[in-house]
């Protein structure tokens, strides 16, 4: 049908932790509004990082966090104070997992 | 096309009030949402409950379904009806196509993608002209040696063309790259272009890829520090002893210090993910004994015990020895 063909791509990049992606570009990944994202960073649920000219940058671990917060947003109207808490428990209980323990059987 | 039971997939009698609707949805959409349910199945049934919901909660829809479905159970063949549709407002939606690609087809054969579209309701937008496509999101797994080592990794992508004709046709092509040294889980890989198309000749979206670790058999990752269950014996934890153990880079001697109990961290410093400061490696003892199998292993157990008879393992939980 379609052919493959093999490509190594120029603009394959890790994204940094400190200021690799500008708030519009982590708007448009997220599909999360940008008013939205601000709400997150002024609750203390995502951090960034502002330049020289005030501009906010996040870093690459940030972008999950974002949309997570705005599916539950979104999916169970989870306000701003229940989204952080709901990503701290998340936090945990992956950690949980992480280490072995069992969870329980929804 | 099968017949769906709305009143089943939401735990509902078909006499349910509006409130006991709602207060349905919420509690399930809680239980089902794939953000908190890591089941295979969560995301498809959450879909599903919305797609009840979505019928239920809106009286004339939930009125025209329920005329025509009194009748049918789940999995049944349906058809609509011919007469299906005409002069009720419910046959008819306003949903945007993003809203409609997310109903099942039974869901359309009755209340359809309907005037939605061009003219629209308030729900429908128009497509801007010129727009960078979406960003698409997916997961890579790799093995924890894979960030120790760096690796090669290929993913084969198909992508929506619009060919010369207008028809979309999907294109199948490998892109690789490079898995640097030392990322860890949760960091993002940026594939640039390889997202959704433009919008009129706007650009391609990115491609997001989040990396997690495969389950190691033996290894745990928390960030840059890597972590291993260390079993030891008994006598070398009481006595310390110097153990040979693997460790993702090769096998270390380890001193295992005496008095030691089961939980104790013993750390190698630099050992973990690398990285300008690379993370540590941890051995998590683990204490385990041997069973006492054959008499001389159970006298040998009896002579321990004997040994220590001061022992009292229960003496905290208060019940007599």
């Amino acid at each position: 049908m379609n052919t493959s063909i093999y490509q190594t791509l120029s603009t394959v990049e890790l994204l940094d932790e400190r200021d690799a992606l500008s708030l519009e570009e982590l708007c448009r990944a997220s599909a999360a509004p940008t008013p939205f994202i601000v709400e997150l960073v002024e609750e203390g649920v995502l951090q960034a990082h502002a330049d020289s000219g005030g501009n906010w940058h996040f870093g690459g671990t940030q972008l999950a966090r974002v949309r997570v917060a705005h599916r539950l947003h979104r999916d169970l109207e989870v306000n701003l104070a229940g989204i952080a808490l709901a990503l701290q428990l998340l936090d945990e209980l992956a950690q949980w997992q992480s280490i072995g323990r069992p969870t329980p059987v929804r | 096309m099968q017949f769906k039971d709305y009143y089943e997939v939401m735990g509902l009698k078909r006499d349910a009030t509006v409130e006991q609707i709602r207060r349905a949805y919420r509690v399930l959409a809680r239980k089902f949402h794939p953000d908190v349910n890591k089941a295979a199945d969560s995301e498809a049934r959450f879909k599903e409950l919305g797609e009840a919901y979505e019928v239920l909660k809106d009286p004339e829809k939930r009125a025209a379904y329920d005329q025509l479905g009194a009748n049918w159970k789940t999995g049944q063949d349906f058809r609509p009806p011919p007469d299906w549709g005409t002069g009720t407002e419910a046959a008819g939606g306003t949903y945007s196509d993003a809203e409609a690609a997310q109903f099942s087809d039974f869901f359309e054969s009755l209340f359809g993608r309907g005037q939605g579209g061009a003219g629209g309701g308030a729900r429908a937008k128009r497509p801007p002209l010129r727009a960078q496509g979406e960003d698409h999101h997916a997961r890579i797994q790799i093995d924890l040696e894979d960030s120790y080592s760096g690796a090669q990794r290929s993913l084969n992508l198909r992508v929506p063309q619009l060919t010369a004709d207008g028809h979309v046709q999907m294109q199948e092509h490998t892109v690789s790259f490079a898995i640097p040294r030392g990322v860890r889980a949760g960091q993002q890989i940026r594939l640039g272009a390889q997202g959704g198309p433009g919008h009129g000749d706007g650009p391609r979206g990115d491609l997001y890829l989040e990396v997690e670790f495969r389950p190691h058999p033996r290894y745990r990752a928390e960030r840059h520090d890597v972590y291993l269950d260390l079993p030891v014996a008994p006598w070398e934890a009481a006595l310390g002893a110097e153990v040979e153990v693997p460790t993702p880079t090769g096998t270390v001697a380890l001193t295992i210090p005496p008095g030691s109990t089961t939980g104790r961290k013993l750390r190698l410093k630099g050992r973990g993910l690398p990285a300008a400061t690379p993370g540590d490696f941890y051995f998590v003892l683990q204490i385990v004994q041997p069973a006492a199998s054959t008499p001389a292993e159970q006298a040998a157990y009896r002579d321990f015990s004997a040994q220590f008879k001061h022992f009292s393992p229960r003496a905290h939980l208060g019940a007599s020895a």
